[in-house]
């Protein structure tokens, strides 16, 4: 059984199709990247497979269960977590907080209030084991809204790790980040790889074709081809709607 | 969030509540036990702004119409000593159930908005209750009515003592103070702040915002009731005017006065705005005006309060 499959999604906005028909199957333990140009609709494809937004018509399954209209949380709870495009941290809350908070959400009721939660060692202890394995494991205290744009991004990425997911959902992690700050971030997500099932929108080619077992083009809304990195990269239907574009600019 | 700080808010609290413990002595020394009821009056405002400062500070739920809680609050006193019911303990668990209902049902239905509407509709819910009690002919309508006594404690009628009732008052602070403090370091506060900081955020890792706001909404309705049984017994007097909506802006300007988001800053900001009220009031009748003036000061140059400017002085001397 496929971890996540669409099945026909469609989305408009007004007149603007941004999701026109779009049917996937996301294989357990797979890199599944989803590449397109500026505009295509691959934020708003996350955001209704995450919850935020609603299909107008189509259904997605997760596992096999129909999870098309479970609210945000209850989807997290099922083991689907997302990171945003956009970093959207607690810029108020240190970098151990921010993560010690997911990890709160996994483990036990919030609903207790009397307890300090600065001092629970078990989810301070699961918090610093994701953050060490981000790179940010000497920027525990430092307010999120305080960090450089590099450590936004991955403290993003930290975020969504400890709500311990089954899929991830990630958008455009790479985004405004290069060089060798970007390499060590591939490797990171490498080195996940076959634990978890992800879905991987990225404009960085380069991180695409290392990472990917398989890539979809969405184009106006439409994916309009799925394949191995080698398979997309050779069609001259995605060249032309897509990979030239990059090319020539 | 950091430590340092909230460890610095406590310590400003405990020292506001020394300064209160000694204001007793400082009125037989200046030979004006008036201040003892104004510092009464200081202490239960106290408790209302604390009350508000959860959900508005923490929880980012501006609430317009919380006076109402004062109200049921001030009429279980009146109402429950009618009929020949005065335990203080009785009136306070009566005015907490009747408020917990009232914050549950008009909490779920306001949370429902966001920003400008929620404060909109929280001030509707607030006239709603101003205009019940109008309307109650036996306790007075619009007039109100007079205590004839003040409620008792374990059947005795100490209270009646303004000095006892002053250090009452300031024991059930200190208990609700160190209660919101215990609320807002643990795993539900942690939550709630985190909604206030990015609602998108705490939904995409696995939180419904709104039972956690609505919670908190029920707990600050319930701990406002409180404030509004002991403002009751301090004036010895209940009225629709404890439910007016300028009731429920002047518990906003104390929380924003002194900070809000802070527990402390809402009692310094209750202290400053019962004092220069009472202050400004000898001096002009226009008080009103420069109190304005102050208000859209404070908000310009520090917008986290008095504990901003506090907390700029420690760090300039440090
Ligand atoms: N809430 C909305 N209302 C109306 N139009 C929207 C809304 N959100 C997105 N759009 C439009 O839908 C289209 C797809 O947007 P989307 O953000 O999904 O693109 P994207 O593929 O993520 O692009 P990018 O690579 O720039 O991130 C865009 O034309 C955008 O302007
Ligand atoms: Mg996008």
């Amino acid at each position: 059984m496929s971890r996540l499959t669409l099945h026909d999604l469609c989305l408009s906005f007004g007149a603007l199709k941004v999701t026109d028909h779009v049917s996937l199957a996301v294989e357990p333990g797979e890199i599944h990247a989803i590449i397109g140009p500026n505009g295509a609709g691959k934020t708003t494809l996350i955001a209704q497979l995450s919850g935020q937004l609603t299909p107008d018509s189509g259904r997605i399954e997760l596992d096999g269960s129909d999870i098309t209209h479970l609210s945000p949380p209850a989807r997290v709870h099922r083991g689907l977590a997302r990171s945003f495009q956009i970093t959207s941290v607690l810029p108020g809350f240190s970098v151990l907080e921010n993560v010690a908070l997911a990890v709160q959400a996994r483990s036990g009721s919030s609903f207790r209030f009397f307890g300090r939660v600065a001092e629970e060692q078990p989810l301070n202890d699961a918090a610093r084991a994701v953050l060490d394995a981000t790179d940010l494991g000497d920027r525990l205290h430092v307010l999120a809204g305080a960090l450089s744009h590099g450590e936004h991004r991955r403290l993003e990425l930290a975020i969504a790790l400890a709500t311990d997911p089954s899929v991830l959902l990630l958008d455009e992690p790479l985004a405004g980040i290069g060089g060798a700050e970007a390499e060590r971030f591939v490797e990171q997500l490498r080195a996940r790889k076959g634990q978890l099932t992800m879905v991987l929108i990225e404009h960085d080619m380069d991180a695409v074709f290392a990472l990917a077992d398989r890539v979809s083009v969405l184009v106006y809304g439409r994916i309009i081809a799925t394949g191995t990195p080698d398979q997309i990269r050779s069609d001259p239907a995605v060249r032309a709607a897509y990979l030239g574009q990059e090319e020539a600019s | 969030m950091t430590a340092p700080r909230i460890h610095g808010r406590v310590v400003a609290a405990l020292m506001l509540f020394a300064g209160f413990a000694l204001l007793p002595l400082v009125a037989w020394l200046a030979d004006d036990p008036f201040l003892v009821v104004i510092g009464a009056r200081i202490l239960a405002y106290g408790i209302a702004a604390l009350a508000l400062d959860l959900i508005l500070g923490f929880g980012a739920m501006v609430s317009f119409g919380h006076a109402a809680y004062l109200g049921f609050g001030a009429y279980a006193v009146a109402i429950l000593s009618r009929f020949g019911i005065t335990d203080l303990g009785l009136h306070m668990a009566a005015a907490v159930v009747v408020s917990a209902g009232f914050a549950l049902i008009t909490g779920a239905i306001s949370l429902r908005t966001r920003g400008v509407y929620f404060i909109m509709i929280t001030l509707a819910f607030g006239q709603m209750v101003y205009f019940f009690f109008t309307s109650l002919s036996a306790f007075g309508g619009d007039d109100g009515t007079g205590l004839r006594q003040r409620s008792t404690l374990l059947g005795s009628s100490v209270l009646e003592h303004d000095l006892v009732f002053f250090y009452v008052t300031l024991a059930v602070l200190m208990a609700l103070f160190w209660l919101a403090h215990r609320i807002v370091g643990s795993r539900f506060g942690r939550v709630l702040t985190g909604i206030r900081e990015n609602p998108t955020r705490i939904e995409a890792i696995g939180f419904a915002p709104r039972r956690y706001q609505l919670t908190a909404f029920v707990i600050s309705g319930c701990m406002t009731a409180i404030a509004g049984v002991l403002l009751a017994n301090q004036a010895e007097f209940v009225s629709p005017a404890f439910i007016s909506w300028h009731r429920s802006g002047e518990l906003i300007f104390m929380v924003v006065l002194g900070g809000a988001g802070t527990l402390s800053g809402a009692i310094a900001g209750a202290v400053t705005m019962i004092v220069l009220e009472e202050w400004l009031e000898v001096f002009t009748e226009h008080w009103k005006l420069v109190f304005g003036i102050i208000l859209v000061l404070m908000v310009l140059y520090s917008p986290r309060g008095i504990t901003g400017i506090i907390e700029r002085l420690m760090r300039g001397r440090s």
